[in-house]
């Protein structure tokens, strides 16, 4: 019974994962691509690593799981926040059907 | 035209990949967990194919340096699967560095992008 529940855990973020990589490729801007994906991505790889922590249990596998999931909620959105802000710096420009660019009002 | 006949090959050849993971290892050989993990391990197969389709095609650096990003979370999940049919405890040890190192470039690269030093 554990182990199904962890199968399904795992499953769940798979699909989390799969559908954050199809935004990667479908969206047609470099922040689009960001937030479709980064959060996606973190979320689905946070239910695999879950998943492997039922199976486990409290063993040293199981709570070393548990710390890569605090790890990577506390490092994936940093990394994508300075991606974001290093992209708008260097000039990347916005899609043309884009509605407002707060960032660029609030550096004049 | 042109974009349409990239709609429909792309539409296809995804299609076809998702036929692929539903039917290629055969269910009434195996018992339920092999063939699930077998699944699991195309899955993010396929997802690993379409960061490395933007790292060729981006048209900027930062498309890269975006799937970069995610392609390193993407092993972390790569080694989490690895960690339960082996049974082996160091996998996850793997996945712990890896995010860690994968955490530490993206940030250098994202200074880079941003065109300063590092000293601030």
């Amino acid at each position: 019974m554990i182990e199904i529940i962890a199968y399904i855990f795992i499953a769940v973020g798979l699909i989390f994962d799969l559908f954050g990589c199809i935004g990667l490729v479908r969206l047609p801007d470099v922040y689009n691509r960001l937030q479709a994906s980064t959060k996606c991505v973190t979320l689905g790889t946070c239910s695999i690593l879950f998943g492997l922590f039922i199976f486990r249990g409290f063993t040293a596998t199981g709570i070393k799981a548990l710390l890569c999931i605090i790890f990577l909620i506390l490092t994936a959105p940093v990394s994508a926040h300075a991606i974001a802000r290093g992209a708008h710096i260097s000039g990347v420009k916005l899609w043309d059907k884009s509605i407002c660019d707060k960032y660029e009002e609030d550096k004049k | 035209m042109k974009r349409k006949l990239r709609w429909v090959s792309g539409l296809l050849l995804i299609i076809a990949l998702f036929v692929v993971i539903i039917f290629y290892p055969p269910a009434s050989l195996l018992e339920w967990q092999s063939i699930s993990l077998m699944r699991f391990f195309l899955i993010l197969l396929l997802c690993c194919i379409f960061c490395l389709y933007r790292i060729l095609r981006g048209p900027t650096p930062a498309d890269r340096i975006v799937a970069i990003d995610i392609l390193g979370i993407l092993v972390v999940g790569f080694c989490a699967v690895l960690g339960i049919p082996t049974g082996r405890p160091w996998y996850i040890d793997i996945g712990i560095a890896w995010a860690l190192q994968s955490f530490i470039g993206t940030i250098a690269l994202a200074k880079y992008l941003e065109g300063k030093g590092f000293e601030e």
